[in-house]
């Protein structure tokens, strides 16, 4: 063994797997007798699994109505036409009624929908300040130049919270309303509103300022509402822990869609009878009808639904799959046709050679 | 003189003037009658940076990059607009890519200044003002006398003035400078060599001029003016009084030399000049794939800025109630608002232009080139040397060669030179075990050597005295007949042969002095024909045992005979022949020559012109080296002529080498032939498959040779670059242009008759001059349409000429050329990828090359593995590249779509950020440096393989665009597929971003994939999961969490990906199927020979002993199964090959045994 050390020269490179590029490797290679298994496989595994995300889907209900009130279109048509050619606010109520045939399960979600509402577009996403809304006193009265045009009311004072985002804040509420026996009385479903936005926005990204003697319209002292708010921040809900910054809806509001056409969590139905769901009945949606979308072409919906495992309903998934798994069996027929006729023909190139 | 006045009197200002004028230890004249001349001091800056100007110096050379400048034009934009993104998101990346290349440059740098330091701070002793003063080198001034000990390294370049040898002589060694290992004898003038002393070189009062500083290290032209006794003695100054920087004394114990050259002015200084900038195909190719990306960069922006006046056109869309418009906003003007944002939609699809691509290459380039010197399989054991890299911006070219062109001497044979046979007199005579015997047809057919030696009585006792050597007395010795003196004493007189003195070294005395046995002589010569003749004349007996300035010695038969010797007409490549003049003991002035049999015979009055040309003939027939010896002898009154003549013609400071020229025309004429040598240089191992493989591959090959037309034949057909069945084509000895030109349409009409048959052209050095001059497009032509071209008696500049000519023409072929002497720095500095062999001619050629290999054989893996590797990584890398940005940016654009225009962006800015630099850029970079698609076993088995890659293939228009719209089809299927997918499920109604960032990537199955993906989603918890204090808004916070928590969104981005997948196999498996490259084919059956599960079953078990059976077994299988492929492989696409090799086979084995 000793000659290997004495005839290895000076310079010779080290035998090594790393240098000698001889590192061990998996090394897939896509032939036809490797991919068609695969593709067979991945196309039955594919199947399934469309078969069981399109039927659990379709186990998801939604229940949705349209109440812009455009004309013809139910009892919200007079709010609509008074609220034509202004903005909010009017004080302007409507209904919707609707009957289960039979169990909603729990838990039941309740959202509302706006179509043609372009929150993504970019002038709009960047009118808001941040450092405002996590509390901060000095940034409470020196909002953030992106906030303009609605960063100081005429008058100079500061407006809290600045911005589009917050000053086109829905204002729309529903109460829900269940008759439990035909021409029985109208019990009102008690609406969770809390929880309905993400636990880290409304406790650690969202804060309101430090309360002065303990009050918290003293704390926004000096500053204004938003020009479109009938009251100020701080009067947002009459509970202590769910009002100025921090309140649900506004946090909700203030998380802005990717897309022109987005729902956003109204509140939750879990409490007490209807914590298994709504019970089959008639119901009616008790609307207050503030927001004005018929401006700009867009629509309001509002919204039951349930979720799975999976999250909401979304029958697309299922169907992709369905379709990716098929086009994978399908392929692999194709190929195994393919791979039969020039296999053949290969095998007769080179008996030739 | 009167030109140094003129000068003065500012007729020739001084910078323009071809001379400098040197006052030795800056003794001015004591009259006003001169300016001083203004040279720089002797300071060597390598470096290209100071610390002052390395900011701004680096940052110009950076940002003169095209991508470098565009990102900084998109960044200035963020900075002076309003713009989506913040001008952090390309300002960082921008940022990191100059830094990171700054902190490469400088470190280099700094590496730099340290060795420039070391250098210009070294000691060195100065006479001044009478006495030797120590100090750094960088204070030695122009005119300076410098004291140099042995082997120590001159400093700056000195004119020698005196040495400790009486002679003024002193030896030195420029094995820095171009790698010639040889002692080399350099000499002072006389005047000059006298002052030993310091004290007596103070008294020396002399001025030298001398040409301007030029880097050519072999051409030096001075002369030096003594004033001794208000008397001007002038003598000329030439290379060999000249000390050059760099360059180390040996044996000589000091030196006295005058500093004529400084710093940066010396040869070397000059030699280190950058070269031109090689830049690979692939490069190229990039250039014009970024040119198209920004095209479609600009269309978008165009697009997106148009739909948005549309779109907006109406109010509700451009400014409804819930979004209104600052005054400011509302009184911009028109044209403005349009200018901005189409800036505005520049800078939010600016990233479709990869800002690291530049940066990647580089660095993949730069550590991937580690691997060919690592290369076990390039490392030659017998002279222990691996692989050298010396650019490594070339290693994809190396996988586009289609032109190889290769030097004869040292890099298709050993340059391993032995005596073989000698034609004295008309008589041929051949040297076995060193004696000599005749080999013409003998009249008494003896049996065995003894009897040659009784039919040949002179040579009988040479021979007989050489294998007895000295054990015989000294009165054995005979009459030699004179011819056969003569040839011999010519042989061991007529050479510039060093002795090697180690054992001497120390007495002081001369080499000759010593009594040492023959045996114990080492010869060193730039040549090494000299050294093998000058071996050989010592075997037979005639011993060279050294020489001095002034003096030769040799031993003949024991008896020492001294020659003085008088004049050396250097050898030089154009006469390609050299002289020496000697005056022989009995006081004779003889002339010796030797040079190559076309630039001897002629000048040959007698001897035995015709037999010796025969025999000169059939040497080279053989693959030997043959050279010519004739002699004249001189009558006193020529000797002064010359003499006289000679002694001008060097003291001459203009033209000089064209007056040299001129005489040594005169003086080496009326010649009497001697006779011929005969040397064998032997071919290198392998080398016949190489150029097979070469071949193989579709490289044509080229042997481009200074040596005459039958050696370069008879090698060419012995190494296989010729075949016998070949059609050899000749256009040699063209006087005329018009004969060439015939001869030239002649030759494609052959060609044109003939296609079965391959052609092979052989081509000479003067008809192709002729050729290249007017009939260019006729020459290409035909060379296009032979398989084998061989140039023989080319100069070197007419090799590099060859070379450019292919080069441009209209196919622009890739060319490559490989060389080992300095005769081929032109054209290894001409070709595209230049390949030294590191030879025994010196190491110039390796120096200069892009690359430096031991052996010729090497060729084959480094272009066909390292070559092969490289380019399909770095081809994949860049395509990569674009595709991932157009993934990337697409969507993007996509999005604009539904946010009316807006310019809001899809990706928060954190990841436009880092997606370049940090997300994607680590796997690229990693699979770029180790991917191995095939085993490399079988490429270099299969030379074939290369021809798929040829052509600059996978960065073809064709592959580009399926790589863009898979990428853009890959954007499609991640937007819409989220926005289906996704976009209406609530939970992830505000985060609909996120989903489409995921990743495209994931299709690299590479373990820095999946720690990339990691890192990803890591960086996405982290920067998601904590409200980073110092960022304003933070769109992102628990988003990343959030979608995480979904289990539709998992089940998204899987279907997303696995569709993307999807295109892509299915089309892969299309193309193997249905028209399989010879690439895959090779893929499938490595799969099926099971090699490779062997392979990585060696690797994966533990113990090395383990792994050297396994690894044995390996061998074994790949021993039996190889070489049946190889040769079906062969004899499929040659089918003469096998006929061809027996042939050949005889044909080497004849030469060789008998």
């Amino acid at each position: 063994m000793t000659w290997s050390a004495t005839a290895r020269g000076a310079h010779q490179p080290d035998n090594t797997a790393f240098t000698q590029q001889r590192l061990p490797a998996w090394q897939p290679l896509l032939s036809a007798s490797i991919a068609l298994p695969l593709f067979f496989c991945a196309g039955l595994a594919f199947i399934g699994l469309g078969l069981g995300l399109f039927y659990s889907s379709n186990g998801i209900k939604e229940l949705e109505y349209d109440y812009t009130g455009n004309p013809g279109t139910g009892n919200c048509s007079a709010c609509a036409l008074a609220d034509q050619d202004r903005a909010p606010p009017l004080r302007c109520s409507c209904a919707w009624y609707f009957s289960l045939p039979e169990l909603f399960p729990g838990p039941v979600y309740l959202y509302y929908e706006l179509t043609n509402f372009y929150q993504n577009n970019r002038r709009y996403s960047v009118s808001r300040d941040d450092t405002q809304l996590s509390g901060l006193p000095s940034a409470l009265r020196h909002p953030a130049n992106e906030c303009a045009p609605y960063q100081r009311r005429a008058s100079g004072l500061p407006i809290a919270p600045c911005g589009a985002i917050a000053n086109s804040l829905f204002n729309d509420s529903f109460s829900l309303w269940h008759q439990r026996q035909p021409g029985g009385p109208y019990v009102e479903v008690p609406l969770d509103r809390t929880g309905i936005a993400w636990w880290t926005d409304c406790h650690v990204k969202f804060r309101n300022p430090p309360l002065v003697n303990g009050s918290l319209a003293l704390a926004f002292h000096g500053t204004a509402p938003p020009p479109n708010w009938p009251r100020p921040v701080y009067e947002l809900s009459p509970d202590p822990n769910n009002t100025g910054f921090i309140n649900q809806d506004f946090v909700v509001w203030m998380r802005t869609a990717a897309l022109p056409t987005f729902r956003k969590l109204y509140a939750r139905i879990r409490q007490g009878n209807y914590s298994t769901g709504l019970p089959r009945g008639s119901y009616l949606v008790n609307i207050t009808y503030n927001y004005p979308v018929r401006a700009f072409g867009g629509h309001k919906l509002i919204v039951f639904s349930n979720i799975s495992w999976m999250g909401g309903k979304n029958p697309f998934l299922g169907i992709a799959y369905l379709v990716v798994g098929s086009l994978c069996i399908l392929m692999g027929f194709v190929m195994l046709v393919v791979y039969i006729r020039y296999q053949d023909q290969n095998d007769e190139d080179e008996e030739e050679e | 003189m009167w030109r140094w006045v003129r000068q003065q009197l500012g007729f020739d200002p001084p910078h323009q003037s071809d001379t400098r004028t040197i006052y030795i230890a800056n003794r001015f004249p004591q009259n006003g009658l001169y300016t001083p001349q203004k040279f720089i001091d002797n300071r060597i800056i390598s470096s290209k940076y100071t610390v002052w100007n390395f900011v701004p110096k680096n940052l110009f050379e950076q940002f003169r990059r095209v991508a470098n400048f565009y990102f900084l034009i998109i960044f200035l934009v963020q900075l002076m607009i309003d713009t989506p993104t913040s001008p952090i998101t390309s300002g960082l990346p921008l940022f990191f890519v100059i830094t990171v290349t700054a902190i490469k440059q400088g470190y280099e740098d700094w590496l730099r200044h340290n060795s420039d330091n070391e250098v210009n701070g070294a000691p060195v002793y100065v006479v001044r003002s009478g006495g030797l003063v120590k100090t750094r080198s960088k204070n030695i001034r122009v005119g300076d006398i410098v004291r140099i000990a042995k082997d120590e390294i001159f400093p700056a370049d000195l004119v020698l003035l005196s040495s400790d040898r009486l002679d003024g002589s002193c030896h030195i060694t420029t094995a820095s400078l171009d790698g010639e290992t040889n002692l080399k004898t350099h000499v002072a003038v006389p005047e000059t060599a006298v002052l030993q002393t310091v004290a007596s070189l103070d008294t020396l009062i002399a001025v030298i001029e001398c040409q301007q500083p030029e880097a050519d290290l072999y051409r030096f032209m001075g002369r030096m003016i003594i004033t001794q006794q208000m008397e001007e003695i002038v003598r000329p100054l030439g290379p060999e009084s000249l000390l050059l920087r760099g360059a180390r004394l040996k044996n000589t114990k000091e030196i006295f030399g005058v500093a004529i050259y400084t710093g940066m002015e010396t040869k070397m200084a000059l030699n280190y000049k950058s070269k031109s900038q090689k830049r690979s195909a692939v490069e190229k190719s990039m250039n014009t794939f970024l040119i198209i990306y920004l095209i479609i960069l600009i269309s978008e922006a165009i697009i997106s800025t148009i739909l948005k006046y549309t779109w907006q056109a109406e109010e509700k869309w451009d400014e409804p109630w819930y979004n209104q418009k600052t005054e400011h906003q509302r009184n911009s003007s028109k044209i403005l608002r349009f200018i901005s944002d189409f800036l505005a939609f520049l800078v939010l699809y600016n990233f479709i232009i990869p800002i690291s691509l530049y940066v990647t290459v580089e660095m993949q380039k730069f550590l991937g080139s580690f691997f060919i010197g690592w290369d076990l399989d390039l490392y030659h054991e017998e002279s222990d040397q691996k692989a050298q890299v010396n650019t490594s911006d070339l290693n994809e070219e190396l996988g586009q060669v289609e032109y190889v062109f290769t030097d004869k001497t040292g890099t298709l044979t050993e340059n391993e030179m032995q005596f073989r046979e000698c034609s004295i007199n008309g008589i041929k005579y051949q040297e076995i075990n060193g004696r000599l015997v005749s080999e013409g047809p003998t009249p008494d057919s003896p049996e065995g050597s003894l009897s040659y030696l009784n039919s040949l009585s002179h040579l009988n006792n040479l021979s007989h005295l050489t294998t007895s050597s000295f054990r015989t007395s000294p009165e054995n010795e005979t009459e030699l007949i004179k011819e056969h003196d003569l040839f011999f004493k010519a042989v061991s007189l007529c050479h510039t042969v060093q002795i090697s003195n180690v054992q001497t070294d120390g007495i002081g005395d001369g080499p000759w002095q010593s009594n040492f046995a023959p045996s114990q002589l080492e010869y060193y010569a730039s040549s090494p024909d000299e050294k093998a003749l000058v071996e050989a004349a010592a075997r037979i007996g005639i011993v060279f045992i050294g020489n001095s300035e002034e003096t030769m010695e040799i031993k003949i038969l024991g008896k020492l005979e001294r020659y003085k010797l008088l004049h050396i007409l250097e050898f030089d490549s154009d006469r390609r022949r050299m002289s020496v003049i000697v005056q022989s003991p009995s006081g004779e002035k003889l002339l010796f020559a030797k040079g190559a049999e076309s630039s001897i015979l002629p000048k040959c009055i007698g001897g035995e012109i015709e037999k010796t040309r025969i025999h000169v003939d059939e040497f080279a027939l053989k693959g030997l080296r043959t050279l010519c010896m004739a002699y004249k002898q001189l009558t006193s009154k020529e000797y002064e002529e010359i003499d006289r003549r000679l002694f001008e013609a060097r003291t001459a400071l203009q033209q000089r080498e064209e007056k040299l020229a001129d005489v040594f025309q005169f003086i080496e004429k009326d010649l009497m032939l001697l006779g011929a040598t005969a040397v064998e240089d032997r071919l290198q191992d392998r080398v016949r498959e190489t150029i097979e493989a070469l071949r193989m591959a579709g490289i044509k090959v080229w042997v481009l040779t200074g040596d005459k037309h039958e050696t370069a034949v008879s090698v060419s057909l012995s190494c296989g670059h010729f075949h016998r069945t070949m059609n050899i084509l000749e256009l040699i000895n063209q006087k005329s242009d018009s004969e060439c030109a015939e001869q030239l349409r002649q030759l494609a009409r052959r060609i044109k008759e003939d296609h079965v048959i391959q052609h092979g052209l052989v081509v000479d050095g003067t008809s192709l001059s002729l050729a290249l001059r007017e009939h260019e497009k006729l020459f290409m032509e035909v060379c296009r349409n032979c398989s084998a071209v061989l140039c023989c008696r080319m100069a070197p500049l007419q090799k590099a000429k060859v070379i450019r000519l292919i080069k441009i023409s209209p196919e622009k072929p890739i060319t490559l050329a490989v060389g080992d002497g300095a005769n081929d720095v032109s054209m290894i500095q001409e070709a595209h990828v230049g390949i030294g062999i590191m030879g025994k001619e010196g190491r110039q050629a390796a120096r200069n090359s892009d690359y430096a290999i031991a052996r010729f054989k090497f060729l084959s893996k480094l272009l066909f593995v390292h070559g092969h590797f490289y380019y399909i990584r770095i081809a994949t890398l860049v395509q990569y590249f674009f595709y991932k940005n157009v993934c990337f940016i697409t969507p993007q654009f996509l999005y604009q779509f539904y946010c009316l225009f807006s310019q809001q962006t899809l990706y928060d800015s954190v990841y436009l950020t880092l997606y370049n630099i940090c997300f994607t850029s680590l796997p690229i970079l990693i699979y770029s440096l180790l991917e191995q698609h095939i085993d490399p076993h079988v490429l270099q088995s299969k030379p074939t393989l290369y021809r798929d890659i040829s052509k600059n293939r996978q960065l073809s228009i064709k592959t580009f665009l399926y790589w863009t719209i898979l990428g853009f089809s890959h954007a499609f299927i991640f937007f819409f597929g989220s926005y289906f997918l996704i976009g209406k499920d609530m939970s992830l109604l505000g985060n609909g971003q996120m989903a489409l960032e995921t990743h495209f990537w994931t299709w690299i199955n590479h373990l820095v994939t999946w720690g990339s993906i990691i890192f990803y989603f890591i960086f996405s918890l982290f920067y998601g999961g904590i409200l980073w204090p110092f960022l304003g808004s933070q769109n992102m916070y628990f988003v990343f969490i959030q979608l995480l928590s979904s289990g539709s969104a998992w089940f998204a981005i899987i279907l997303m990906v696995v569709m993307c997948l999807f295109l892509d196999i299915v089309k892969k498996i299309f193309d193997q199927q249905i028209h399989p490259t010879n690439t895959e084919k090779a893929q499938l059956t490595e799969t099926n020979s099971g090699i490779k599960c062997l392979d990585s079953m060696c690797c994966f078990s533990e113990g090395e002993t383990a792994c050297a059976s396994v690894g044995r077994m390996l061998e074994r299988v790949v021993g039996r199964c190889s070489p049946t492929r190889v040769s079906r492989s062969w004899s499929a696409s040659d089918p003469f090959y096998t006929n061809d090799r027996s042939i050949l086979t005889l044909s080497t084995m004849d030469s060789s045994t008998c």
